[in-house]
């Protein structure tokens, strides 16, 4: 078990950065697809839904073209951080903050969503602006949308193996998450370790959906 | 009542649909488990193979490592090309492969490779990799594929194990190794001589040539597996791969084909 440490921190770490970087993200993606009126909303939800149905593969592909050095992406990076994006766990959290995208901004949108125009009419006429009324009458109510966000976007982090594997190079202890170790103990006929990486995924996954249902129970939705 | 019947009527379907996929592939298909290193001249072999004999062959690549763990783990694979002799052997020891089957089909070189265009008078990639001028350095997984542990014996031999470990980068088998410095992501890389020598084209990218003394020999042996020890196209394919005509395709792709 103590040989996983390493990869089960670095696992923990990528999927709380990512997850910090999507609320960041997310939060005002989803705000503005709950409230804008243009036609191009069906477009711009389908872009940020299109990670549930491509293939791992595909982004991860795409990330190795864009990663490059000779790319300007992949050189601008090289030139500012000294490294490249590829191997490394900059290059992985840019990849699964674009995979965990729509479990970040659907829920978020939803929630928004529901909490609709009066609350906002009600702080926006006792004089708040735009900004306050959003923090102190929008996020409370959406509280249950920013706990599923949160958890499904960490939890689908820590399940990440396609993208990772395409552009991780499996680095002990800098890209070899949790799901890459146990491809590797399950290549190398190593079941005794796999069994107990999948175990503790499981758990792990199961521990997260439970919380986050419990948490949402005790929260009910405030209809507007 | 109706239920059960419309549920007896969908396993029948079933049943009869998979038999009809199985049977097609009993009579003249081999299905092929081939180290990824091999992929290239696999397909003109496989061309040359079809063309005389009419059977057809399907082909699976990856690393020597999985395919071994694929094939422990019951996959429909009638004949494995191995990058080494190790598995092979282990197979038949397991009594998966059949004894007195495992044959070596080619013997296979290293060589070392950066991205691009060579520009003349810089340093070859053997230079850069002694005096560390690489940001990263790929090469296959030690554990799963046998040029990635031949890559590992190479940098021991030169004592750069130490210098270079904080840089390495592992692909999981020898084709996503080559992505990785085909894509310019890594620098420098271990890759198969048969993944940059195409017969007919010039190659992808500079590269020095590993000498043969800095490892083991990387001798890859082909072997039977015994549920398909009846299987006359796959035996047929063993033998093909022994007669001048394939050897010299394999030799073409920068192997030394066996004597």
């Amino acid at each position: 078990m103590s040989e996983s440490l390493p990869a089960i921190l670095l696992t923990v770490q990528l999927a709380l950065v990512t997850t910090l970087i999507l609320f960041v993200i997310g939060t005002p993606l989803a705000w503005w697809l709950a409230n804008t009126r243009t036609r191009f909303k069906p477009i711009v939800e389908a872009v940020t839904a299109l990670p549930l149905v491509l293939p791992p593969t595909v982004i991860g592909f795409y990330l190795l073209i864009l990663f490059n050095p000779g790319s300007a992406i992949g050189g601008l990076w090289v030139r500012l951080a000294g490294d490249t994006l590829a191997f490394s766990l900059s290059g992985l959290v840019i990849a699964s903050v674009i995979y965990s995208l729509p479990f970040m901004v659907q829920p978020l949108q939803t929630a928004f969503e529901r909490v609709g125009q009066a609350p906002r009419d009600a702080a926006a006429s006792l004089g708040a602006s735009p900004l306050d009324a959003f923090v102190s009458v929008v996020m409370p109510l959406s509280l249950r949308g920013f706990i599923t966000a949160g958890g499904l976007s960490f939890i689908h982090t820590v399940g990440e193996f396609g993208v990772v594997l395409m552009v991780g190079g499996n680095i002990p202890g800098r890209t070899r998450v949790v799901s890459i170790a146990l491809y590797d103990h399950v290549e190398t006929l190593d079941y005794a370790s796999a069994h107990a990486l999948a175990l503790g995924l499981v758990a792990a996954s199961l521990s997260v959906l439970v919380a986050v249902f419990l948490i949402n129970r005790r929260y009910p939705v405030h209809a507007g | 009542m109706a239920r059960t019947l419309l549920l007896r009527l969908a396993v029948a379907l079933l049943a009869a649909l998979t038999a009809a996929l199985g049977g097609q592939a009993r009579a003249d298909i081999v299905r092929l488990a081939v180290a990824s290193n091999f992929a290239e001249p696999m397909q003109t072999l496989a061309e040359a193979f079809s063309a005389g004999t009419g059977h057809t062959l399907i082909i699976s690549n990856g690393s020597t490592g999985r395919l071994y763990a694929q094939i422990v783990n019951g996959a429909p694979f009638d004949v494995f090309l191995a990058a080494d002799t190790v598995r092979p052997a282990r197979l038949v020891e397991d009594g998966l492969a059949v004894a007195g089957s495992a044959q070596t089909y080619a013997t296979g070189r290293l060589a070392l490779m950066e991205p691009g265009d060579a520009t003349a008078g810089t340093p070859s990639p053997l230079q850069r990799l002694q005096s560390g001028d690489y940001r990263r350095l790929a090469l296959a997984s030690p554990d799963l594929a046998p040029y990635g542990a031949a890559a590992h014996q190479v940098l021991a031999h030169l004592d750069l194990q130490t210098a270079s470990a904080s840089r390495q980068v592992f692909g999981e088998n020898i084709g996503q190794t080559y992505a990785f410095v085909a894509t310019g992501n890594a620098d420098l890389g271990f890759v198969a001589l048969s993944q940059i020598r195409h017969p007919g084209s010039a190659p992808a990218g500079r590269y020095d040539l590993i000498p043969a003394g800095w490892h083991d020999p990387i001798r890859q042996d082909a072997v039977l597996l015994e549920r398909s020890n009846d299987n006359e196209a796959a035996r047929a394919f063993l033998d093909f791969l022994a007669l001048p005509e394939a050897r010299d395709i394999i030799a073409a792709h920068g192997y030394e084909a066996p004597e």
